[in-house]
């Protein structure tokens, strides 16, 4: 099983992101779970300064900003099993 | 077709299109009040001198004239924004002196790409990469106080003077007030625990950035900014037009003028609980200047509106103490009041 992390304490982007990662697994039949992390001492343990931050099987993909769709598609299809 | 070949065709060819929306840009903005004039006494057929076609005129010409220079100046601020990122500017920081910390974080605030929904995660990766507490103070003063939205409607409404006048005074408030905090050595009012955890070293790989990648990050900063602020925007200034056309002259002198000596603390103490974002603030401002409020005053109102927002320093409790929080919002707020008094007296 994939896991696919969501870090971010709320605001409108990472829950954008967390919708978007659903939406992409639904489409494309991926076998992924989604986690949202929103503890602050865990979002820090990553290392990202900015949120939010997205994580595919350990692998901290981006921090910061919102992907486009197709993007995202992409990095999630590149980077599970 | 290699690489490099195909990104520079894509380069120019958006360079054409971009200069093409740039001179149609001109044309609209130097043609704004024939427009407006055409539009309100032509079409509409309203009579010159009355109240009412006084604020309409206002608002037709106003909205346009903000929402083209916005565009503009977002576009702009996106590409210079793409050549900063958070940890970038960490990385500057780490090690730097105080007081040139100060400046350098300050004014990297300005450019740094920043949402105050990030405000702890960064907050904690500066603290923890050892970049002094006062030196990131000055970030986090500076990156929502001085940011393009309100530059654009200083310089909108008011012209270029009073935008680099707010511009340079927020900077120095930055600039002092994570000087002073440094100085006071304030570390012990942080949470023990942002000190013990260790964040893990991240390598994110850095991609190869293409000319065409910045021009597209300035065209999104366009979407995501002009979608957010322009209701706001277009509020604001039918509130401002409404001052504008029925607000008779004079009628704030007593209440915000200069002979006021009260109106810029109670202007300071009104504006850090008001949350709103310098997009609804401003043409409202704009409209009570006109009637005989002061500009240190309104100045004072402004920032302390856009830049000290009490429900965003409240999310900073869950890593700093009262204490802390306390003087953080009591330096910020004398500077802005002793900026507004400087200004009432430059200005006489």
């Amino acid at each position: 099983m994939n896991i696919i992390k969501v870090y971010g304490s709320g605001c409108a982007n990472c829950k954008k992101l967390e919708t978007m990662c659903g939406e992409i697994i639904q489409e494309n039949n991926f076998n992924a779970v989604i986690e949202k992390v929103t503890d602050i001492q865990e979002i820090m343990k990553t290392g990202i300064l900015s949120t939010p931050g997205l994580e595919i099987n350990g692998k901290m993909i981006l921090s910061g900003k919102l992907p486009t769709k197709s993007t995202l598609v992409h990095w999630i299809q590149d980077n599970i099993n | 077709m290699n690489l490099a070949k195909y990104a520079a065709m894509l380069v120019k060819n958006k360079i054409l299109i971009l200069s093409l929306f740039l001179l149609l840009w001109i044309l609209i903005y130097l043609n704004l009040t024939v427009f407006t004039d055409f539009i309100v006494y032509s079409i509409a057929g309203l009579e010159k001198d009355m109240h009412l076609t006084s604020a309409i005129w206002f608002f037709i010409y106003e909205v346009p004239k903000v929402l083209l220079l916005l565009v503009l100046v977002v576009f702009a601020v996106g590409i210079i924004r793409s050549y900063f990122s958070p940890d970038r500017t960490r990385k500057m920081l780490g090690g730097k002196s105080l007081l040139t910390g100060n400046i350098l974080a300050s004014t990297l605030g300005i450019v740094t790409p920043f949402c105050s929904c990030s405000a702890i995660p960064l907050f904690l990766g500066f603290v923890q990469s050892g970049v002094p507490l006062g030196v990131t103070f000055s970030f986090l003063i500076a990156a929502p106080m001085i940011n393009e939205v309100a530059l654009v409607l200083l310089f909108g409404l008011f012209g270029w003077k009073t935008a680099l006048l707010y511009m340079s005074t927020g900077l120095i408030i930055a600039i002092l007030s994570g000087y002073i905090i440094g100085r006071l050595k304030l570390e012990k009012y942080v949470e023990p625990w942002v000190y013990q955890v260790k964040a893990r070293q991240l390598e994110m790989a850095e991609e190869k950035v293409f000319f065409t990648d910045r021009i597209n990050a300035g065209m999104d900063a366009v979407k995501e900014i002009v979608a957010k602020v322009w209701i706001y925007i277009v509020i604001g200034i039918a509130v401002g037009a409404g001052i504008h056309g029925y607000v008779p002259e004079n009628f704030m002198a007593g209440l915000m003028g200069k002979s006021a000596w009260w109106s810029v603390p109670i202007a300071v103490i009104i504006g850090v609980p008001m949350y709103s974002n310098a997009a609804g603030i401003i043409p409202i401002v704009q409209a009570l200047l006109e009637k005989g409020a002061s500009l240190g005053t309104v100045l004072a109102f402004m920032m302390s509106v856009i830049g000290l927002s009490l429900p965003e320093t409240i999310i900073l409790k869950k890593v700093l103490k009262l204490q802390l929080i306390g003087i953080f919002i009591g330096v910020v707020a004398t500077g802005i009041i002793i900026v507004g008094y400087l200004f009432n007296f430059i200005f006489t």
